[in-house]
């Protein structure tokens, strides 16, 4: 590239500029938009509280639910605390159960014929519908809420894994068994790597889905005074009409789980970003 | 040009007749030996990937046999390029050559040696910890080749290598795999449906039909020249093409091989 050579007239053509100015425009607006957007609306709602004399115990101001997550954060933090310990350990377990069982589909063609449909079953039956049984035969508060999340967040693990399992090149896999690889290193080596992607998919959507499994599952079970997690302070405060609080839990737990998304989505573009495409900055 | 010597492996009435009744190769005799670089050229369905990989191993024969001459088949006997580079994409270049000797045992670092000395024969010196993705069609290719070297194979098994590459990037890879061979302690067995490059590149071809598939002829290549880029434009490759083509038409339906009859008459 002789760019010194003519530093001066290198010109753009109109449709060049056209395309940049545009490109630009859409890297700010990117951000801008959804904040501007933001903004509008809380002070909307703002003035629609004061044009039309709302009580707070119907719609509280918006910064009245900021100043409740302040001054009711001695309430509102220990029970996140107590929904994401539920959250995380759900998603471990589903992230354990889902792999685990996905290796052993990839393993055995007949314990997956076996077992599949019936985890399809458990997918699609609707947790809340489940769960009354769950309170029967589980006495352990937390046990239940982990049964319960775990069955909503595994489901995506596990097919999105058992997919990247059995999409692996074929041409590898009889690469690998002409050079004598064992099981062990065929899974290790190239099945795992290869369903890497499809398994970061899957925990991605599995990370949002364990917080709902959570707060759904505490939903129904009920409080427990002191363990009582988010969706029981949630409950109370909808007892007890005191709805700035109700909205300062709501705040909480959408920021969780954005919390969570973004997490998941920095981890996922680590792992991927120097071989696979969806990682990878587009060259032009 | 890499002194002729014994047998290397001999396919025995070979024969491959899948569950769907196609008969994919029927009664294939073929010698090859030390030091071949063998083409198996023909039209696509013609069985030749098939025999490929029922010398590799990695299909079994319906009948017949294939007999190495008393030396079973170790792990890393058998090089093998397939038509797609089939790199890890998640492995650097140096993990993905160093594969076939990780999967013998051979840990990282007796490895190195090894890996560099490949890759300097491919031209890849200084690219160890490239990911596939950052090179070049005829690079991943470069490596594929690299990693079917690496582990010093009794024969290269080649099924296609070439065939997805843009004409200039093969006419390079066909020199440089002619340099690789040169050294006289390599044997190649080469899958391709372009006459200009098994004549180019063997020193044998075996030319085969289809329907069902089977070796129709073998022919020898022979010149006096040294095979580079003059060798393209010289007479005597012209000469073996057409002679090449000839076989390759008559293989390929009765009713060409007669009108040729025809002609010659």
């Amino acid at each position: 590239m002789s760019t010194e050579a003519a530093p001066v007239r290198l010109s753009v053509d109109a449709e060049e500029q056209r395309r940049l100015a545009a490109e630009r425009r859409d890297r700010i607006g990117r951000w801008a938009l959804p904040i501007v957007i933001l903004a509008a609306a809380l002070l909307l709602w703002d003035r629609i509280c004061v044009w039309n004399e709302i009580p707070h115990y119907i719609l509280p101001r918006p910064g009245l639910v900021l100043s409740t997550l302040y001054s009711d954060a001695g309430l509102l933090l220990p029970a996140l605390l107590v929904t994401l310990r539920i959250t995380f350990l759900s998603l471990l377990l589903a992230v354990l159960g889902g792999v685990g069982l996905a290796v052993l589909f990839s393993q055995s063609r007949l314990v997956e014929m076996s077992l599949y449909p019936f985890a399809i079953v458990l997918q699609v039956t609707p947790i809340v519908a489940i769960f009354p049984l769950i309170n029967i035969y589980v006495d352990n508060q937390t046990a239940k809420l982990l049964l319960c999340a775990w069955i909503v967040a595994f489901f995506p693990i596990l097919s999105n894994t058992t997919l990247g399992l059995t999409s692996v090149d074929r041409n590898l896999i009889d690469y690998f068994r002409l050079n004598g690889a064992t099981r062990w290193q065929t899974l290790r080596l190239l099945k795992l790597p290869s369903a890497m992607p499809y398994f970061l998919g899957g925990l991605r959507i599995a990370g949002g889905l364990s917080l709902i499994g959570a707060v759904v599952a505490e939903f129904v079970a009920g409080s427990a005074g002191q363990a009582s997690g988010l969706a029981s302070r949630i409950i109370e405060a909808g007892y007890r009409l005191n709805a700035p609080r109700l909205f300062a839990a709501l705040l909480l737990i959408s920021f969780t789980g954005i919390l969570i998304f973004l997490v998941l989505s920095v981890v996922s573009h680590l792992i991927l970003r120097r071989w696979h495409e969806s990682a990878v900055r587009r060259e032009r | 040009m890499p002194v002729q010597s014994g047998p290397l492996f001999i396919l025995r009435d070979i024969g491959k007749t899948f569950a769907s009744g196609t008969v994919a190769l029927k009664d294939v005799d073929l010698t090859v030996r030390e030091g071949d670089f063998l083409s198996l050229l023909g039209p696509s369905g013609c069985g030749k990937s098939t025999a490929l990989r029922i010398i590799a191993g990695l299909i079994e024969p319906s009948s017949g046999v294939v007999d190495w001459r008393g030396a079973p088949l170790a792990c890393g006997d058998i090089g093998f390029v397939f038509q797609e580079p089939t790199l890890m994409p998640w492995a650097s270049v140096f993990d993905n050559v160093y594969l076939p000797l990780r999967l013998r045992g051979v840990s990282r670092s007796a490895a190195r040696d090894e890996v560099a000395q490949v890759l300097a024969r491919v031209h890849l010196t200084g690219f160890e910890d490239a990911m596939p993705r950052e090179l070049s069609g005829g690079m991943k290719m470069r490596v594929s080749i690299a990693r079917g070297l690496v582990t010093r194979p009794r024969v290269l098994l080649m099924d296609e290598p070439f065939a997805a590459l843009d004409e200039i990037t093969r006419f390079k890879l066909n020199n440089d795999l002619l340099e690789l061979w040169g050294h006289g302690d390599l044997t190649v067995v080469f899958v391709t449906h372009s006459v200009f490059e098994s004549v180019f590149l063997s020193n044998r071809i075996a030319v085969m039909a289809a329907g069902p598939g089977r070796i129709f002829a073998e022919i020898d290549i022979e010149t006096s020249q040294p095979r580079d880029e003059a060798f393209r434009t010289s007479p005597d490759y012209a000469e073996l093409c057409r002679k090449v083509s000839g076989a390759l038409g008559r293989a390929m339906g009765r009713e060409g091989s007669e009108r040729e009859v025809a002609n010659v008459d």
